[in-house]
C-alpha cells in the first residue's frame, strides 16, 4: 500500500515543505501520493503531479477546505486514510494542526517532527527542544506522522507525471467553525524555513526601528530575516519571524545571528545551519558555543560595516 | 462558563537536560521539576476568564505519579478551585494522556478545555488537537487572543504565515500559545491558601480505559555536537572568512 502525503498549499501554489515531507515519504515507501484538499486549488494539484517519485494525486476541490481548518481536514483524510500504509504531513503549525485530529478520529498515536526514518515503523525525532534525539518505533498499523522540513531534502518539482483524481468530500461540518480572517506578513524576501541564508536580530536590537539594519543586511544578502523570542515578545517584529523551539526551526547555509544571545529554546530552531556567525556584544553568550564564527562587539557599529563590506 | 485546564509536570525549563548514559531517556533523578511552561499560560487564560466574570470554575487536571500533585497545587494557588490527579506510574503517551481527558470530561462537562501547545519535555504538540478530535469538538490550537461572545469564541491563532482567526462554537478546545498572555507570580498566602482547597485522586485503573503505549522508545542519544568555532577580530575578517573559508557569501 503506498503512503499518503497532505500537501501544504494556499489553493494558489504549493508550500515548500511540501517537497521535504514527500522526500520523507520516499524513504519510507517508493509509492507516494499526495492529497491536495482545496477550494479553486486545481493548478496546485497539477504541481503536485509533476514532482518527481509522486505516482498520484487525489484532489479534493470543495469549498469546505477553502481554508485548511483542521477539523474538515481530519474528516476528509479519515475517511480516504483506510488505502494507505502512512499518512504524513509538514511538522509546520498546518500538519501539528491536523495530523494529531486525525489521530484521534484513526485511533492512532501520532509522530510528531521527525528527522530520519530508520524503517517504516522506526523514526529519530528531537525531544527536549533539541537536547536529546529519541529513535522510536510505533507499533500502531496504521502510521501518523508529521516530517520536520529542515530534515529532509526538497523533492524535485519537476520530472513526475502522476495522474491527478478527484476525491469526494467528506460531510460538510456545518457552522461549528467559522473562518473569520488571517493577517499575513507579506515579505518580497525568501521564506524563513527554506532560505539559503538567515539573519535573525534579538533583544540587542532594541527596537523595532533598529531592525531596519537587519534588513538592510538582509536585502543585500537575499536573506530571510528572523527573531529570536526576546525580539518577538518584545513586539520589534511579528510573531512568525520566531526561530526556536516552538517557533520555526531554520537550517540554512548561513544563519546570523545579531544581538541574540543563544537561550537553549532558539538554539533549538536554528543549530543544524551549516554555518552559524553569531555578532554579540557580551562574550560569554551562550550562542558563540554554536557559532563557527564570532564576533564580540556592538552590533550598532557592526551591521552597517558589515552591510559595506558587501556592497 | 466552567474550564478545564489539564497541566502536566515536566523538567524544569531552566534545567539543562542529561542523556542517560544507557541511552534509556534523560535523567530524572534529582532534577527540578515544574508546571509545563505553556500550560502555566493556560492556567493564568482561565484566571483571567474567571476574574472578568465568564468563569465559574476551574478545574485543574493532571495525570501521573503521585508527584504531579505538587503541580496542581501551583494551579491552584495560582487561582483555579479544585484539582484532580488520575494517578498512573506509567508514562502515557499524548494519545492515552487524551483518553483519560476525553473521559475527565465526560464526569465535568466543561464549555472549555485549555491546555499548553506542547510540552517542554517530549514537545510533542498533539494533546489538545487529538482530544478535540476525540470528543469532536472544535479546537483552536496556538491561541494568542481568545474572545467570548454568545456562546462562541474567536480564537487568534498564530501560524507559520501570521496570525489567523477562527470562530469556535463553544465547547471547545483551545491550546495556548507563547503571547496568550504572561502568567502570574504566584504569592505566599495563596499557596497556602491552596493547601485547603479540593484535590482529588483517581487511579487510573478505576477509568477503564486502554491507556498501553503504542510508541516505544528505542533509545535517546545526545545530538551530534557542532565542532568548535573560532572568534574573528573585525567585521573585515568575518567577511573574508565568510568569503574564502566558508565561501557562503
Amino acid at each position: 500500500m503506498p503512503v499518503l502525503v497532505i500537501a501544504e498549499h494556499d489553493n494558489q501554489a504549493l508550500k515548500p515543505a511540501t517537497l521535504n515531507t514527500i522526500t520523507a515519504a520516499l524513504a519510507i515507501d517508493a509509492e507516494v501520493a499526495v492529497l491536495v484538499a482545496g477550494y479553486g486549488c486545481g493548478g496546485v494539484s497539477q504541481s503536485a503531479a509533476v514532482i518527481a517519485g509522486v505516482d498520484r494525486v487525489l484532489l479534493c476541490d470543495h469549498e469546505s477546505y477553502l481554508h485548511p481548518l483542521a477539523e474538515n481536514l481530519a474528516d476528509l483524510i479519515a475517511a480516504i486514510a483506510g488505502g494507505y500504509t502512512h499518512v504524513l504531513a509538514p511538522a509546520s503549525t498546518f500538519g501539528k494542526n491536523v495530523l494529531p485530529r486525525l489521530g484521534a478520529l484513526l485511533d492512532v498515536s501520532p509522530i510528531s517532527d521527525i528527522v530520519a526514518v530508520q524503517s517504516p515503523d522506526t523514526f529519530v525525532r528531537p525531544i527536549y527542544a533539541g537536547n536529546a534525539m529519541a529513535t522510536v518505533k510505533t507499533s500502531d498499523q496504521k502510521i501518523l506522522v508529521t516530517a520536520r522540513p529542515t530534515a529532509f531534502a526538497a523533492a524535485s518539482a519537476e520530472g513526475g507525471a502522476a495522474a491527478v483524481e478527484a476525491v469526494e468530500p467528506a460531510a460538510e461540518p456545518g457552522d461549528r467553525v467559522r473562518f473569520v480572517g488571517q493577517e499575513l506578513t507579506r515579505s518580497e524576501r525568501p521564506e524563513l524555513t527554506s532560505a539559503r541564508v538567515v539573519i535573525a536580530g534579538g533583544r540587542g536590537l532594541g527596537s523595532s526601528e533598529n531592525f531596519k539594519l537587519i534588513e538592510e543586511l538582509a536585502d543585500k544578502l537575499g536573506a530571510a530575516v528572523g527573531a529570536s523570542r526576546a525580539a518577538v515578545d518584545a513586539g520589534y517584529v511579528p510573531n512568525d519571524y520566531q526561530v526556536g523551539q516552538t517557533g520555526k526551526v531554520v537550517a540554512p547555509e548561513l544563519y546570523i545571528a545579531v544581538g541574540i544571545s543563544g537561550a537553549i529554546q532558539h538554539l533549538a530552531g536554528m543549530k543544524d545551519s551549516k554555518v552559524i556567525v553569531a555578532i554579540n556584544k557580551d562574550e560569554d553568550a551562550p550562542i558563540f558555543q554554536v557559532a563557527d564564527y564570532g564576533l564580540v562587539g556592538d552590533l550598532f557599529d557592526a551591521l552597517p560595516k558589515l552591510s559595506a563590506a558587501l556592497d | 462558563m466552567k474550564i478545564l485546564v489539564p497541566v502536566k509536570r515536566v523538567i524544569d525549563y531552566n534545567v539543562k537536560v542529561r542523556v542517560r548514559q544507557d541511552g534509556s531517556g534523560v535523567e530524572t533523578v534529582n532534577v527540578k521539576m515544574s508546571m509545563n511552561p505553556f500550560d502555566e499560560i493556560a492556567v493564568e487564560e482561565a484566571i483571567r476568564l474567571q476574574e472578568a466574570g465568564r468563569a465559574e470554575e476551574i478545574v485543574a487536571i493532571s495525570i501521573g505519579a503521585p508527584q504531579c500533585q505538587e503541580t496542581i497545587r501551583t494551579a491552584l494557588a495560582m487561582g483555579a478551585d479544585r484539582g484532580i490527579l488520575v494517578e498512573t506510574e506509567q508514562d502515557l503517551e499524548p494519545l492515552g494522556v487524551s483518553k483519560v481527558l476525553r473521559e475527565c470530561v465526560d464526569r465535568e462537562s466543561p464549555d472549555l478545555v485549555i491546555m499548553g501547545k506542547q510540552a517542554i519535555d517530549d514537545d510533542c504538540n498533539q494533546t489538545a488537537q487529538i482530544l478535540a478530535g476525540l470528543l469532536d469538538w472544535p479546537q483552536g490550537a496556538f491561541a494568542s487572543t481568545l474572545k467570548f461572545s454568545d456562546g462562541r469564541v474567536d480564537v487568534t491563532r498564530e501560524i507559520d504565515g501570521g496570525l489567523e482567526t477562527l470562530s469556535l462554537l463553544l465547547p471547545a478546545v483551545i491550546s495556548a500559545d507563547l503571547r496568550l498572555n504572561e502568567p502570574r507570580y504566584v504569592k505566599l498566602p495563596n499557596i497556602m491558601k491552596a493547601k485547603k482547597k479540593p484535590l482529588d485522586t483517581i487511579p487510573i485503573e478505576e477509568l477503564g480505559i486502554d491507556v498501553a503505549p503504542r510508541v516505544s522508545t528505542i533509545k535517546v542519544e545526545e545530538p551530534p555536537a557542532r565542532s568548535g568555532g573560532i572568534m574573528v577580530a573585525s567585521v573585515e575578517e568575518l567577511v573574508d572568512k565568510l568569503k574564502n573559508d566558508a565561501k557562503v557569501i
